[in-house]
């Protein structure tokens, strides 16, 4: 039974009129990296405060390591969250921050002290013990903040888009020192962001969610080549719907649309823009579907306004279901 | 040019302090004074201060001002920091009804205030004295303890609060370790204006005062009205050097913080 | 759904935490307050107190020139200090918000610390400057202004000014608070679409700063209804204000209810006030306050 190490069972969630989460169900195995990826307002904090025990679903199930804990409150739940913000104790040393979990579970002080500075370590931020969390860098405030959370050696690892405040290149840095610490530690994380690549970087599944429900859950070759739905093509591969004469689309990434083919498909070019490194043209048929291509350096001979053909190679095409 | 009307305004900046800091000033310089009159200077002489030490009425009169101060402000503290914590924990409809009561005694003139605590202690038959000043005074200071303690919990991060539950705090050690310290300079620094409302008030006092409690402020407006003694001279400046030492120590402690946490980053 | 019973015992204790505010506001504000409009509302006791019979007397009595002398006599004041409060409080604020953060603080302690003193004592600093042969006296004759000391003291501007120094620094607070949060580039935005330094000025700063000063002039006008030892102090007997009537009839006259209506007048004003500032700043908050 108990080869889950969390499950989610038919879990509805309103606030007020609102309803955010509609019966979402999941089972996570020990030691997966899963990444809840959508657009802000989609459910995915929602649903990780349930998990914690910070909310209390309306209806449905949280079962950890074969236990209902729906109604158990954060503190008596073995899972440990790394807030957005970090939420770290402003009024707090560092080392007091991370044994704080720890204090509270009556552990020795001698042993706290111990099991923080090899924490630390694990973090690379051994002998930053005695600094205040603004005498930190952000970089640096996030590593205590997930210290703090390994601390009570959890077995589930809650992250809410911990590297969302961060620079491009120090959150790829962390990336990757992220995965390596759960690989390490062999424990279950749970990660939340609205980054695609950041999902598909990291992730043993990916869980994509709009609207309260998850559109497709899925390794991430799965969601990134054979997405479910028109939204998870779009929101995670990036790719154009072109709807078809009998009711079905076709997603076809940006990459993959092949311009002046003969017998192609007629278009105008609407705009062109250039952004990280890839030139987009957009274009749109006569009957107004808006297609985007996306070519590699600035010097596509290609006209605002002027007439072209467009088309795709077949097995670059996915037929997806409708939202 | 623009240099020059920076330099104007600074000018203005400081003619006006310099007009704040001039009957201060001039109270400090006569309590040193040997003459009675304060117009004429007749040498330095300590004689007021150990006039003021004889004077057993307004040793009295300082003894009330503390307790009243003391108790009404810690009262006021203990009220206000509930009502601020208890209106974020608990959101009922009637909250904003009851806020605008409790902080009316702040926008209310004083007088009006006054007159209102008299007329209801009258009506209830309690005995003018120290009680009724406590009380009034309690009402009084809430709304500036309330309303610092409420601006601070909106200003924190809802997401310490969760972090501190979700490492294992259960209510008693969230307030305990987390949200009361947080909120802690928010409660002192209302308790201290408190606590200078209470000790400053005349108005109020005069109202609900009995005839045998006196109060510092009301000894010192009856002496006024009475005449000049230049006993107050020794008076304000005792008081203001008591006022100004604890302003600068206090402004010293948090730019030494500051100072610390700028050279660390 | 989540059933009204098991939203309750969530609350439970914490709703234990409302109970003191809930208490003192109703039955130390709400009701002595509605007892004085009660109170109004009833007729004078031959000797001393009231007698439980409603009418409207006190309020017709109050229109009598005596009282609504005086009352006119406490509005001219107010307004008078008030306007002379913010013609030299809100540049004070507005310069101060323009200083380095090392002068802000070092301006914010210069001011607040006469705001800490007791203030009586700030205005008996005052009767020195304006005794007979006092400071000023003394000044104007050196300067051979004057050659024969003046009456100043127990006068109309002495009182004016006595008002203007107990309330200075609530404007100065709360124009500066104001005006501190205000982003300086929109003023060089402005000018440099090509507004002049006054337009520049009636046009962002004085709008921006707006609330600061409305909350500012209710700082100063509520309070500087009800100073009454100001008057007092400064002004002697001369000069009689609603604050010192209300005093002289509590003390010597003992009408209750007339008293009560002149404070259910009084309160009423300050609750327009209060009012008409929440509609046009569209908050309730009082800049600077707090």
């Amino acid at each position: 039974m108990s080869e889950y190490i969390l499950k989610l069972e038919n879990i509805t969630k309103s606030f007020d009129d609102l309803t955010v989460l509609k019966h979402i169900s999941l089972e996570v195995e020990k030691g997966e990296f899963i990444t809840f990826l959508g657009p802000s307002g989609c459910g995915k904090t929602t649903t990780l405060r349930i998990i914690s025990g910070l909310l209390e679903p309306d209806s449905g199930s949280v079962i950890l390591h074969g236990q209902d804990v729906t109604a158990l409150p954060p503190e008596k739940r073995n899972v440990n969250t790394v807030f957005q913000s970090y939420a770290l104790f402003p009024h707090m040393t560092v080392e007091a921050n991370v044994g704080y979990g720890l204090k509270l579970k009556k552990v020795p002080k001698a042993e706290i002290s111990k099991r923080v500075s090899e924490i630390l370590e694990l973090v690379q931020l051994a002998g930053f013990e005695k600094r205040m969390p603004d005498e930190l860098s952000g970089g640096q405030q996030q590593r205590v903040a997930i210290a703090r959370a390994l601390a009570n050696g959890p077995e589930v690892l809650l992250l809410d888009e911990p590297l969302g405040a961060l620079d491009l290149q120090l959150r790829r840095q962390m990336q990757l020192e992220l995965k390596r610490l759960q690989k390490k530690l062999g424990i279950t994380f749970i990660y939340i962001t609205h980054d695609q690549e950041e999902a598909i970087n990291m992730s043993d599944r990916i869980v994509v969610m709009d609207k309260g429900i998850f559109q497709q859950v899925g390794t991430p070759d799965e969601v990134y080549n054979h997405p479910k739905n028109e939204f998870v093509a779009r929101f995670v591969g990036n790719a154009n719907i072109i709807p078809m004469e009998d009711g079905t689309s076709l997603a076809i990434r940006t990459e993959n649309i092949l311009l002046d083919v003969p017998g192609g498909i007629p278009a105008v070019v609407m705009e062109k823009s250039f952004a990280g490194g890839l030139m987009r043209i957009m274009l749109r048929t006569a009957e107004g579907t808006e297609v985007v291509a996306t070519r590699h350096g600035i010097d596509y001979a290609a006209e605002v306004g002027q007439m072209l053909t467009f088309g795709w190679e077949p097995q670059n095409a996915v037929a997806v279901e409708k939202e | 040019m623009k240099k020059k009307r920076i330099k104007l305004s600074g000018i203005y900046l400081a003619v006006i302090l310099f007009l704040t800091y001039v009957p201060i000033l001039l109270t400090v310089v006569y309590s040193f004074n040997a003459s009675k009159l304060t117009s004429v200077w007749e040498g330095f002489s300590l004689k007021w201060y150990q006039e003021l030490l004889r004077d057993r009425d307004l040793r009295e009169a300082l003894i009330n001002s503390l307790i009243l101060a003391v108790s009404s402000c810690s009262a006021a503290t203990v009220i206000g920091t509930m009502g601020a914590l208890g209106m974020k924990k608990v959101p009922l409809k009637t909250n904003g009804l009851i806020e605008s009561i409790s902080t009316m005694p702040m926008m209310i003139p004083e007088i009006i205030l006054g007159m209102v605590f008299l007329a209801a202690f009258s009506l209830v038959g309690l005995p003018f004295g120290m009680t009724t000043l406590i009380i009034s005074h309690t009402v009084f200071c809430i709304p500036y303890i309330f309303m610092m303690v409420r601006a601070r919990l909106e200003g924190m991060d809802q997401s310490i609060e969760d972090a501190a539950r979700d490492l294992g705090a259960g209510p008693f050690r969230l307030f305990w370790d987390i949200t009361l310290p947080m909120i802690l300079p928010a409660v002192l620094s209302g308790m201290l204006l408190a606590f200078a409302m209470s000790f400053d008030d005349v108005i109020i006092s005069l109202f609900v005062t009995g005839p045998r409690t006196n109060t510092l402020p009301v000894k010192i407006y009856t002496k006024l009205k009475t005449g000049v003694t230049p006993e107050i001279n020794a008076l304000a400046t005792i008081m203001l050097a008591v006022i100004v030492s604890a302003l600068l120590l206090s402004n010293f402690i948090s730019t030494r913080k500051t100072r610390r946490k700028v050279r660390d980053i | 759904m989540k059933s009204e019973k098991q939203k309750k015992t969530k609350y439970g204790a914490s709703a234990l935490l409302l109970v003191p505010m809930y208490l003192t506001a109703l039955v130390l504000v709400l009701g002595p307050l509605l007892y004085m409009v009660y109170l109004s509302l009833m007729s004078r006791g031959e000797v001393w107190g009231f007698i439980n019979d409603v009418t409207l007397d006190n309020y017709v009595q109050l229109m009598e020139p005596l009282y609504l002398n005086t009352f006119f006599a406490s509005l001219k004041l107010a307004l008078l200090s008030t306007a002379l409060i913010i013609l030299l409080g809100y540049p004070f604020g507005y310069f101060m918000a323009r200083l380095s953060s090392d002068w802000k603080r070092r301006m914010m302690l210069l001011i607040m610390l006469p705001f800490w003193t007791s203030s009586l004592i700030r205005l008996y600093g005052w009767i020195i400057v304006f005794r007979s042969n006092g400071t000023l006296d003394q000044l104007l004759m050196f300067l051979g202004v004057t050659d024969s000391p003046l009456r100043l003291l127990y006068t109309y501007p002495a009182v004016v000014v006595g008002m203007i120094y107990a309330l200075l620094p609530f404007m100065i607070l709360a124009v500066y608070s104001s005006a501190e949060k205000m982003d300086w580039r929109l003023v060089d935005a402005a000018r440099d679409l090509g507004a002049s330094r006054l337009k520049a000025f009636t046009s962002i700063t004085l709008p921006l700063t707006m609330p600061g000063l409305l909350s500012g002039i209710i700082l100063t006008f509520i309070p500087s209804m009800g100073l009454f030892f100001i008057a007092d102090i400064l002004g002697g007997n001369k000069i009689v204000l609603v604050g010192s009537m209300i005093q002289d009839l509590m003390t010597r006259g003992r009408n209750l209810p007339l008293e009560a209506a002149m404070a259910v007048v009084l309160m009423a004003m300050t609750s327009a006030l209060l009012w008409l500032y929440r509609k046009i700043s569209r908050t309730s908050k009082l800049e600077g306050l707090v």
